[in-house]
């Protein structure tokens, strides 16, 4: 399914936690190469529908396809079909008895069964790519929050995947923190990768992707490229949110 | 004074006893090594069986948890000794004696272990998960070596209380200390093998504390 034109297909996502109805049929489609911001208030159902791509979440209804393989369907391999989700969190999520090489390698060793060089390697490589190569066997804890957060990106490239996910990856930095992992973000991009961004980071969202989703009471209330969203969006609700996180 | 000295400290008596309480000595370092290893690792076991909730076991470990933190270790002790030949089963007083210790303390080990497994943050999970890990690949390379630092202060102050009750093995005549202290008490009619028997407790378990002060020390990092 190498030529199938979208990498990530989305249709009529549904999910409850009990009573509440966090996204209300959502459908989305994105192409190998894209970079997709996902913006909106929180408790939109951002993070869930992100978290639903690799079922962290477990949709309550819908259709999920990462790269023609239907993650959504029961009995699929999820740990294989993972490892083609590459997935960054708000709280970066690094294993604090690891070191940052310990980190990226982990699933390197029991995924996809390096040799521990073989692993460790590559590892080095990922922690190259982010701008970390002098702080490979530093431990989480001794590592800045932006740091943090680069070594947990190298932790999801190092599988090679072909979508990445990141959820809020810069809301928990000091904000001198924030522009080290927006530039990994822009080389990710510059290099062709397949991302969904959940974000706040009004200036990413404006230059950083291809498209932007505006999300509102678990649905996608608008979409379409940064342009138009941001200086002629068609919602009163678009409007209202961008008003109110552009002149905070 | 002299009475006391001759009562408590004497020489004559200890020399006489000593090889006997050496030989206690002995097995009481066999017995609590066997109950400490038998006892964390089965306590060990079960946790990291239980945080894969399938329901029926984990009802048979926590009514497993629940018995044993209750009995005293005693009353193992006794059942398994002079209860088990009934059914059939003859074990030794040793067997008796570790199986008794051992799984009294597998129970609270088990309660430790587990209260460590589910401090552990769900984002540890999620991203162990994220990354193709297996539940039982998480559990055993993300969650566990984070657990097991968490319970080593619940751990130690447990372990060193129940395999003192070593001593408890004098009940079903386990040659450990302080049944070979006792029976030369009563030939001697004097108690200085009993002085010289709580020395040989002390030089067991003064170093076991002091290495658990040591291991709280160097694991025992709250993350």
């Amino acid at each position: 399914m190498a030529d199938a034109p979208f990498l990530l297909e989305i249709d009529g996502l549904h999910k409850s936690f009990g009573d509440l109805e966090v996204l209300k049929g959502v459908s989305l489609r994105v192409r190998p190469r894209e970079v997709i911001i996902v913006i909106g208030p929180s408790g939109s159902g951002k993070s869930t529908l992100l978290r639903c791509i690799n079922r962290l979440e477990e949709p309550t209804r819908g259709v999920i396809r990462v790269d023609g393989i239907e993650l959504s369907a029961r009995g699929v391999d999820l740990n294989r079909a993972r490892k083609d989700i590459g997935m960054v969190f708000q709280a970066f999520n690094l294993y604090p008895h690891l070191t940052a090489l310990g980190n990226v390698a982990l699933a390197l060793r029991k995924v996809l069964r390096m040799s521990r060089q073989e692993a460790e390697a590559r590892g080095r490589r990922m922690l190259e790519r982010v701008g970390l190569a002098d702080k490979a066997s530093a431990y989480p804890g001794e590592l800045s929050g932006g740091q943090q957060q680069r070594v947990a990106i190298a932790r999801a490239l190092a599988l090679e995947p072909k979508l990445m996910l990141f959820d809020e990856p810069t809301s928990a930095l000091d904000p001198e923190l924030v522009g080290g992992v927006l530039r990994v973000m822009r080389d990710l991009r510059d290099e062709g990768m397949t991302m969904v961004v959940v974000t706040h980071e009004m200036s990413f969202a404006r230059d950083g992707g291809d498209r932007v989703l505006f999300m509102d009471g678990g649905e996608v209330v608008e979409e379409g490229p940064p342009s138009t969203i941001f200086r002629n969006p068609a919602h009163q609700r678009t409007r209202e949110f961008l008003q109110r996180v552009l002149h905070a | 004074m002299g009475r006391l000295a001759e009562t408590f400290f004497n020489a004559e008596v200890i020399a006489t006893y000593l090889p006997a309480l050496l030989s206690g000595f002995r097995v009481t370092l066999e017995l609590a090594a066997a109950v400490v290893t038998l006892g964390i690792l089965l306590g060990l076991a079960l946790a990291m069986l239980r945080a894969f909730r399938f329901r029926l076991l984990n009802g048979l470990i926590v009514a497993f948890v629940d018995v044993f933190r209750t009995l005293p270790q005693l009353v193992v002790m006794v059942f398994a000794y002079f209860g088990l030949p009934y059914a059939g089963i003859t074990i030794s007083a040793f067997a008796a004696a570790v199986l008794g210790l051992a799984l009294v303390l597998a129970a609270f080990a088990e309660e430790a272990f587990w209260a460590a497994i589910t401090a552990i943050p769900r984002g540890q999970w999620e991203a162990a998960r994220s990354t193709g890990l297996s539940f039982g690949q998480a559990l055993a390379s993300v969650v566990m070596p984070q657990a097991v630092r968490i319970a080593i202060p619940l751990l130690t102050n447990r372990t060193i209380a129940i395999t003192k009750g070593t001593a408890l093995a004098s009940v079903i005549s386990v040659p450990e200390i302080l049944d070979k202290a006792q029976s030369a008490m009563s030939i001697s009619a004097n108690a200085s093998p009993l002085i010289v028997g709580a020395g040989l407790y002390l030089a067991i378990f003064g170093p076991f504390v002091v290495a658990s002060r040591w291991l709280e020390r160097r694991y025992g990092w709250i993350i």
